[in-house]
């Protein structure tokens, strides 16, 4: 059984409950056996490493220790959780002095040794696609999906490790497993406008629009995420772009371990699905698969 | 006891400004063996070689010591001046106090003055142990090798050709011509590439001086100037010398697999072929990993049709000796492949083309007869957006270098796409215009007030497919405004790179290359065409991007140098070669087996009455005087003349001791 260090982060407990439920759901269903790292700490997007190189290694190192001590890799759900632990590990790597910084303001040794993986690697690499797909139950025929991985998923590449940098793949691939279908698109890297969410809000209603019409065009029924603060800006914020668009957007967005918990037979209410603002709930009706 | 005379060189400031040249010229009078010591402003001046001339006379001087420059610039001019005033030109030693001292150690002269002082002195030490050498002359095989059928390698081989020497001009593909076949116009004055190519390929296939070979490669080289021995593989074209290039073969061949080369895959082509209409030699060549026949055994028809019965299949790859006095190195260039760039589509958007695959669509005799369209759909164009800097001036694709030629292309595309269809807009994204050159400034300047082209300074940051459109988002930073494009087509200008096997078959040659594979000039601005190694030569693309012009007038320096050099009835060599003692000699064969060039021969001798023995012998005109044979010997057998073991040693012992306090 695959044993993983999981690091849920904040927004998983709050804002993103359902990303969590649905993560939780799909991985007993996979058998892959998520371990909460216990007392975990905010990895410190994005306060910490604007401000001070140490903290924003410190605070993730505890996590990384953590799963380095249980011989586990680690992972998270949220881009930016993920993208801060691999940071803060690489960052280690490459200064010596700044891990030895962080050994003494946590008082533990760090070895280098932790492997930091995205959720969507873990599932697809580690896991397995075809390990997946001789666990599906139901097929999501004929619903398009625009896979949008957001910035953080895939930069910067060194640190992401990711297959194409420009036109990623592999949530794609998992769509094409599920027996949906992965739209074309060229905003899957767009940027959303991540935190300008709270004090610059015109930024993101531009930038998420600017997404969101671009999924309309190509065609797709829904957007699919990996990260909390995208939905967040797609979803929470989508009454207010369409309103600025003048037109009803109704792209309901979801979070790939809630489209996978679909194809695994879990329900709506299973996966949460009602605390979306867009209720995906006729359209996946109307294609049959609820 | 020698008598030494020593020359310092002030090299106007480069080196006086530097090392206080008086007091080093001071320490050498008192070296022993030292009878005059001098210093002047330039010593490789007419009236600085004169002193040292004046100096042999005056002082009955018998061992010179020059301390200036690096002996790669000057020991040449200095070795002619103690000849004319009657020594052996081996008796002078250089002292290099310019790279080697002033200018490194420019921060610190008292320092560097100490330095000179020694570097001098240990010339000193070696010239004491010089022995007089005297010339080797070899022979010449007055037939040169040209590698490349592009226009420089044609260029060269009609050069050397038309001076009356035989020329063996390989080709790798089926026929001459290179890059300037595919392209269809040139800049800056638009005349047509083949129409200016063609009538010089002709003249290469009909020139009795010339020895064509196309489908060839250099697959081994052995020898050193004057006596090349390489090895050629002629490739089974597999139609032999009846056919008369009637093309019914092409014509009927049913197998049409293969995307053509020449065309830049934009269209198909036959397993039979020749690359173009105006291929020289018009003989196709059957390309074997597609052919129907030699995949499956049947179909035989171009035998069928072929009216000489020209076709041979049993045709085998052969293996050609030739003997070369010299070598052109012309292998030119490929582009950089854009599928390295996510951002303009990991080259999968097919309406995203090269600027090769635009010459070949808007070029008359091109897949589509000269209309430009779109490689997905086939509809005409009418927004174009062109991209430079495409693989070049990138320093994360690992291509920091500038490719020269493509502000120029760039602009004549665009030119030329408002000449064939009026009705179209194109957009030039760039860094900077780079038009450096007769006639190119007001050549791009056209192409902006006359034609209408827009440029945009700024790069691109994606290009993607709506509909049937590309959108092409980007910068103007010179209004700093993203701007978006919606465009027909976007045709990028990739930059140059050397060809794939560049540096395998610079290896052949033991040429240097640079990281990229580009060739190494032996000197940039004084030996450009040179390489180091002697009688082999290089030009165009190969060394480093270039235009046309550029081009032609490297080929043709290439071809002088050839000239120049079988013009002597004899090639004076350095004797400054391995020798053997053969009395010494264990006959051990190490020397054999670390000698890179086979200069040495193992033998078996009477090196004394009635001592018959196993020993080495250094083949005199072969040896390259790299002393590897030498180091390895494990009886000191093995000498190096002009740098034996005593001048050495004697070198090393002088660096090791202080410099004498009294100076």
């Amino acid at each position: 059984m695959l044993k993983v260090a999981y690091f849920p982060g904040c927004s998983l407990s709050s804002t993103a409950k359902e990303y969590d439920v649905a993560t939780r759901l799909v991985c007993e269903d996979l058998e892959i056996d998520l371990v909460e790292i216990p007392e975990w700490t905010c990895c410190g997007a994005t306060t910490a490493h604007i401000t001070s190189e140490l903290t924003a290694a410190a605070l993730p190192a505890k996590s990384l220790i953590w799963a380095e001590k249980h011989n586990m890799p680690i992972t998270s759900p949220c881009s930016a959780c993920f993208s801060r632990l691999k940071m803060a590990h690489l960052n280690m790597e490459k200064d010596p002095n700044l891990k030895k910084e962080v050994e003494e303001v946590t008082g533990e040794t760090y070895n280098g040794k932790a492997e930091v993986l995205h959720l969507t690697r873990v599932m697809l690499e580690k896991y397995g696609l075809e390990n997946i797909k001789a666990k599906i139950k139901k097929q999501l025929k004929g619903l398009k999906i625009a896979c949008y991985y957001g910035c953080l998923m895939t930069r910067p590449a060194e640190v992401c490790e990711n297959d194409r940098v420009e036109n990623p793949m592999i949530m794609d691939n998992l769509v094409s497993a599920l027996g949906a279908e992965p739209i074309k698109w060229y905003y899957k890297t767009e940027c959303c406008g991540a935190a300008f969410s709270l004090t610059k809000t015109e930024i993101v209603r531009k930038l998420s629009g600017d997404i969101l019409k671009e999924a309309k065009t190509c065609g797709a029924d829904l957007v699919m995420v990996a990260c909390p603060l995208c939905h967040s800006n797609l979803d929470a914020r989508q009454p207010e772009i369409s309103k600025l668009l003048k037109t009803d957007l109704n792209m309901p967005i979801l979070y790939f371990t809630q489209v996978m918990g679909l194809a695994l037979g879990y329900d709506y209410m299973d996966l949460m699905m009602n605390k979306h603002f867009i209720d995906p709930k006729p359209l996946l009706k109307s294609k049959g698969i609820l | 006891m020698a008598r030494i005379g020593v020359f310092v060189c002030h090299c106007g400031t480069n080196i006086a400004g530097v090392v206080d040249v008086t007091r080093v010229a001071k320490y050498a009078e008192t070296l022993p063996g030292v009878r005059i010591s001098v210093d002047y402003k330039y010593m490789c001046s007419d009236p600085g070689q004169n002193t040292i001339i004046d100096a042999v006379k005056k002082y009955n001087l018998d061992r010179i010591v020059v301390a200036a420059c690096s002996p790669r610039m000057h020991e040449g001019t200095f070795r002619k001046t103690i000849e004319r005033a009657g020594l052996n030109p081996y008796l002078m030693e250089m002292a290099n106090i310019r790279e080697h001292v002033s200018w490194v150690h420019s921060d610190d002269k008292e320092l560097a003055t100490q330095k000179a002082m020694k570097v001098m002195e240990m010339a000193v030490a070696k010239v004491r142990r010089s022995e007089a050498l005297s010339k080797m002359f070899a022979s010449i095989e007055k037939r040169a090798l040209v590698i490349g059928g592009g226009i420089a390698g044609i260029q060269a081989a009609l050069d050397i050709a038309g001076a009356g020497y035989k020329v063996v001009l390989v080709e790798k593909e089926p026929s001459i011509g290179g890059r300037m076949a595919q392209l269809d116009k040139t800049f800056p004055t638009l005349d047509c590439s083949a129409c200016i190519l063609t009538p010089k390929m002709v003249a290469v296939s009909q020139d009795p001086n010339i020895t064509l070979m196309t489908y060839a490669e250099v697959v081994e080289v052995c020898g050193y100037v004057g006596q090349f021995d390489v090895k050629i593989k002629q490739k089974a074209k597999s139609v032999n010398s009846k056919c008369i290039g009637c093309g019914v073969c092409v014509t009927k061949c049913p197998n049409r697999k293969s995307l053509s080369e020449f065309n830049e895959k934009l269209a198909p082509r036959k397993a039979i072929y020749t690359p173009f209409p105006q291929a020289v030699p018009n003989v196709p060549v059957i390309d074997r990993e597609t052919c129907t026949f030699f995949k499956t055994g049947k179909c035989k028809i171009c035998e069928k049709v072929c009216p000489t019965g020209a076709i041979e299949y049993t045709q085998q790859d052969e293996i050609i000796k030739e003997k070369f006095g010299a070598v052109v190195v012309a292998t030119g260039f490929n582009i950089y492949d854009h599928s390295n760039y996510g951002e303009y589509g990991y080259g999968e958007i097919k309406d995203v083309i090269s600027s090769l695959q635009f010459e070949r669509l808007i070029n008359s005799s091109g897949p589509t007869d000269g209309h430009v369209v779109r490689p997905s759909d086939h509809k005409e164009v009418k927004n174009v957006v062109f991209i430079q800097c495409v693989g070049s001036r990138d320093e994360s694709k690992h291509r920091p270098y500038c490719s020269r030629v493509c502000c120029m292309y760039t602009a004549k595309q665009a030119m030329l796409l408002k000449d064939h269809y009026p009705e179209t807009q194109s957009y030039v994204f760039y860094i900077d215009i780079r038009s450096a050159g007769k006639n190119y400034e007001e050549f791009v300047q056209k192409a902006q007030n006359d034609y209408g082209v827009v440029y945009l300074r700024g790069r691109v940051s994606k290009i993607y497919e709506r509909g049937d459109k590309l959108i092409v988002k980007g910068a103007d930073t010179l209004s700093g405004a993203q701007v978006e494009v919606e465009a027909d087509m976007v045709v990028l200008a990739n930059g140059l790179e050397p060809k794939a096997n560049a540096k395998e078959l610079a290896q052949l040659f033991h040429m240097s290359y640079d990281q990229y594979g580009f060739y190494n000039e032996l000197h940039p601005k004084l030996a450009p065409v040179e390489t180091a190694i002697s009688g082999v030569f290089v030009a165009g693309c190969c060394i480093s991007p270039k235009d046309i012009p550029d081009t032609v007038a490297q080929a043709s320096a290439t071809a002088a140098k050839v000239c120049a050099l079988f013009s002597k009835e004899k090639l004076e060599v350095e004797p400054l070669i391995a020798n053997v003692n053969q009395l010494t000699c264990s006959g051990c064969e190490t020397c054999y087996n670390v000698c890179p060039y086979s200069a040495i021969e193992m033998e078996d001798k009477e090196v004394r009455r009635g001592d018959m023995r196993h020993v080495a012998k250094v083949l005199e005109s072969v040896c390259k005087g790299c002393g590897a044979c030498v180091g390895s010997c494990y009886c000191k057998a093995v000498d190096l003349k002009g740098f034996s073991d005593r001048q050495v040693m004697n070198q090393i012992e002088t660096a090791t001791t202080e410099l004498s306090t009294n100076d």
